[in-house]
């Protein structure tokens, strides 16, 4: 073997070596991230976490469990919102719609899911907040709806899609109307992909901090209704985390935790449910 | 409902034939009808609602936009209580955070894709690609909560020291070692992208004709002088695509940065100096915002923002389907 | 370029070959290139059974056969090209110049044996750069340019792009860019040249021009050849092998295989009788 021969093969060696060192490395942030969660939020999760309201500035114990029901009355609002537009709208482009009006559509959802979420939070800020002339659970819950429109929407749609048109053709054939074979056979068809695409948009917005910080801004104590400024977790963390009390910061790593787990979870099982196939025979 | 699951043949029912089948071939087509306008409608309000946003940010940044006009981008004053608004400063901290997060996570993000789509087996690239996407799931605040509590304080012992010790001769590794800064915010924004560059750069590298890696190496080349100079410029496109999606992501990033770079307006060459970005400020001073003219000007900066996004995200789409459209050479006759 | 500086090893025609191939004496014909009881294994599925022939220097081999019968792996075989796949495994031995291929390292060992794919797959970059893509890596001591007009010219390529060599090599037509793959495989000088159905997705003037071609390469590189098309086979091959199910049925000289069938089911198959 030539020396220039040896040499390539060294390179080539080494840097694919090198690649999987990058692979290994982003990955193991991943088992980092949680393993750090796991052991600083473990030790700081308490029944008093989830049952007690704070406690006053500088005073320790206290939990977050206005919280933990702010952030879920926030996702159920966001739900509501942008579930059935996401939803109903992907019907609209997979069944009904011609190419310019479904091409218009589709570039508004991408348009919309790139947008920064602290721009959609200046949007719902200027469109519920200063009318009413103050925060509320509805803002909130208004801007993370936004959100989870076009992840519902494009994903949805694909998988209307995806469903062949074989059985599109049969129920026809049968005499079924149009809008009784999709919601006879289509949608029963892809429900495993529109389950998913939902649990995957909820996951995001769950998360979510910034359009909450001046739509739902923060409470430290219940909010009742939908009219008020309400407590959520991921605004709960980033309050405590920068704040000066070491109570405050073991807090923000059992909610960091608590929020982290739900997330990963709803992923996890929605990709199951995905890949326990397509309810849909391939062509 | 059974009427309409009855047929639509050309057979009239016996009574009253005509009429009877018009009514009832018009209830049909209403039930469809209904349900195109209905889905119609929801359909529509996705493009309505986005035309409302573009439109409350452009009316909502009137003012700043009359009184300062281009020169809102050119100064780096920003002193709320002399009205004098200026976006330097934040647009200084947003591109040079993000010009270190991609220094960063572009070549770990095209390496660790090249190993994923070259040289992993199967299973173990699906597996991985599992992983990286539950990275992708992490939440910003998350992400800041780590950032403050282990990469900071990582920083300020060991490796801003570190850098000023052995590379403090340029003028990016300078000045007292807080901790917070542009080099921080760029460290963790890296974490926060690299996800995205290797999903997308390994579903383009995964793409590639086998046979264009074949023939290099029938050629006798090495495994990663095929990969290198074959397979990886073949998905160019799309891998820069990746890194246009990483770049708007990194743009547009909050939590993760409001928590770490120590939300000073400050332009400066060391990566050490506390900064600003565009989505912290608005996240910081938002509420605070006292008088139309301040709260519209960082209205304008959401505005700025807006269009950064979008236009990186445009280019990116554009790119990526380019790479897929890519044929092996069959070419015309 | 010059056939070969190695010395080719004489070997006796193995016995599935009917006499008449014998008439060639064994000493003017030398092997390039020599299989030896070949098996083949996808995984537990076994593709090729007991293969043993020979590939005579300076002359162009065929393998032909139905859908399904090997004759691709067997070529891939020639070049390890077959390692590529996940659990493809080959038994025997194959000798080139009389060494076994499997032990050697198979850059150097593809970079003597080339090969030219089913449809064109020029990489994406100008044409120039494709003829000299493996005289850069492998560092080649003489003018690039001037062995890439050599290679274009023995492609029958030249005069079409001489003027065009810094444009993209997909502006190309088919024909024109199967050629163009021709003259990068011939650019690293190969003793051997693998062909897998070249003609196959191109239009019949463009096959013409192929064999052509073919047929005055042999005098610089050994080459074997698969196709479906058993007229091209017969038109450009001095030799040619059947192959059905994975295994080699009959292996003759040319006209000889064409017209006096020593196997029956030699004989169905070039009658026409299954596909």
């Amino acid at each position: 073997m030539n020396p220039r021969l040896r040499w390539r093969k060294f390179v080539s060696n080494f840097m694919l070596t090198l690649t999987g060192v990058c692979a290994v490395v982003t990955v193991s942030v991943l088992f980092f991230i949680l393993g750090y969660l796991v052991f600083h939020g473990g030790t700081s999760i308490s029944w008093n976490f989830f049952t007690k309201l704070p406690a006053p500035v500088g005073e320790t114990g206290g939990g977050m469990a206005n919280a933990i029901l702010g952030s879920a009355k926030l996702l159920l609002l966001a739900s509501l919102l942008g579930v059935p537009i996401g939803f109903f709208g992907a019907i609209y482009l997979a069944e009904f719609s011609g190419s310019t009006m479904a091409f218009v559509v589709r570039y508004a959802a991408d348009l919309l899911n790139g947008v920064p979420s602290i721009v959609i939070g200046i949007f719902a800020y200027g469109l519920v907040v200063l009318p009413f002339k103050h925060f509320s659970t509805l803002a909130g819950g208004f801007a993370l709806g936004l959100m989870m429109i076009p992840i519902t929407l494009r994903s949805t749609e694909e998988f209307l899609r995806a469903v062949p048109d074989a059985l599109r053709e049969g129920a026809m054939a049968l005499g079924a109307s149009k809008w009784k074979t999709i919601a006879t056979i289509i949608v029963p068809a892809a429900y495993r992909g529109i389950l998913t695409a939902i649990l995957l948009a909820f996951a995001r917005v769950a998360g979510e901090t910034a359009p909450l910080l001046f739509t739902a801004f923060g409470n430290r104590f219940w909010s009742p209704g939908w009219n008020q400024p309400t407590a959520s977790l991921p605004v709960m963390i980033f309050t405590y985390a920068i704040a000066p009390y070491e109570d405050w910061h073991r807090q923000a790593w059992a909610a960091g935790l608590v929020l982290l787990g739900l997330i990963l979870v709803i992923n996890i099982v929605a990709r199951a449910i995905l890949s326990r196939g397509i309810a849909v025979p391939r062509a | 409902m059974n009427r309409l699951v009855a047929t639509t043949t050309t057979t009239a029912p016996s009574a009253g034939p005509v009429a009877g089948s018009r009514t009832f071939l018009s209830r049909l087509n209403k039930g469809d009808e209904i349900a195109r306008l209905i889905t119609l409608l929801f359909a529509v309000s996705v493009v309505l609602v986005t035309l409302l946003l573009v439109f409350e940010l452009w009316q909502g940044s009137a003012l700043p936009r009359h009184k300062f006009g281009f020169n809102f981008f050119r100064t780096s004053v920003w002193d709320p209580i002399f009205d004098q608004f200026g976006a330097l400063p934040f647009i200084y901290g947003t591109l040079v955070t993000a010009a270190v997060s991609l220094l960063i996570a572009v070549p770990l993000g095209i390496g660790a894709a090249i190993f994923l789509a070259e040289l992993a087996p199967a299973r173990v690239s699906d597996t991985l690609e599992f992983f990286i996407d539950l990275l992708a799931a992490v939440p910003s605040v998350i992400y800041g909560l780590l950032g403050v509590f282990i990469v900071i304080p990582l920083m300020r012992e060991y490796i801003q020291p570190g850098l000023k010790n052995s590379l403090g001769f340029l003028p990016f590794f300078q000045g007292p070692a807080y901790g917070v800064g542009f080099l921080t915010a760029g460290i963790v924004l890296a974490i926060m992208v690299i996800p995205y560059i290797i999903s997308v750069s390994r579903e383009v590298l995964l793409s590639v004709p086998r046979d264009q890696r074949e023939a290099a190496l029938a050629l006798g080349s090495t495994r990663w002088e095929a990969t290198w100079k074959v397979v990886v410029p073949f998905a160019r496109a799309g891998i820069f695509g990746s890194i246009f999606l990483a770049l708007a992501r990194a743009l547009g990033e909050t939590m993760a940065v409001t928590m770490v770079i120590g939300n000073t307006p400050a332009i400066s060459a060391s990566l050490f100096s506390p900064g600003y970005s565009i989505a912290a400020v608005i996240a910081n001073e938002f509420t605070e915002a006292t008088g139309d003219l301040y709260l519209q000007s960082l209205i304008e900066l959401g505005l700025v923002l807006f269009l950064l996004t979008f236009i990186l995200n445009g280019l990116a789409r554009l790119l990526i389907v380019a790479t897929s459209q890519k044929g092996s050479g069959t070419g015309r006759a | 370029m010059h056939a070969s500086v190695r010395p080719a090893v004489s070997v006796n025609i193995p016995p599935t070959v009917t006499s008449a191939a014998t008439r060639e004496t064994p000493s003017a014909l030398t092997m390039r290139m020599t299989i030896s009881k070949v098996n083949f294994y996808y995984g537990s599925k076994q593709t090729l059974f007991d293969i043993s022939m020979g590939i005579a220097t300076s002359k162009i081999t065929a393998l032909i056969g139905p859908s399904g019968c090997g004759k691709s792996t067997l070529l891939r075989t020639l070049n390890r090209m077959y390692e590529t796949v996940r659990g493809a495994r080959l038994e025997g031995e194959i000798l080139l110049d009389g060494q076994n291929i499997l032990a050697q390292d198979v850059t150097s060992l593809r970079r003597r044996v080339g090969m030219v794919f089913q449809r064109p797959n020029p990489f994406p970059k100008s044409i120039f750069d494709n003829v000299a893509y493996g005289l850069k890596i492998n560092n080649s001591k003489a003018p690039i340019a001037d062995s890439v007009e050599k290679s274009l010219r023995h492609a029958a390529l030249w005069d079409e792009v001489k003027d065009h060599l810094h444009k993209s090599a997909y502006e190309l037509s088919g024909g024109q860019q199967q050629r163009l793959c021709i003259a990068r495989a011939l650019a690293v000088e190969p003793e051997v040249l693998l062909l897998d159905e070249p003609c196959s997705a191109l239009d019949p003037i463009s096959t013409a021009k192929i064999e052509e071609l073919l047929v005055r390469l042999k005098d610089l590189c050994t080459i074997v050849t698969v196709t479906h098309n058993m007229q091209q086979a017969a038109r450009i091959s001095d030799f040619t092998a059947f192959l059905l199910i994975g295994q080699l049925i009959e292996f003759s000289p040319t006209p000889q295989l064409f017209t006096k069938p020593g196997d029956p089911r030699t004989e169905a198959y070039i009658t026409g009788r299954f596909g």
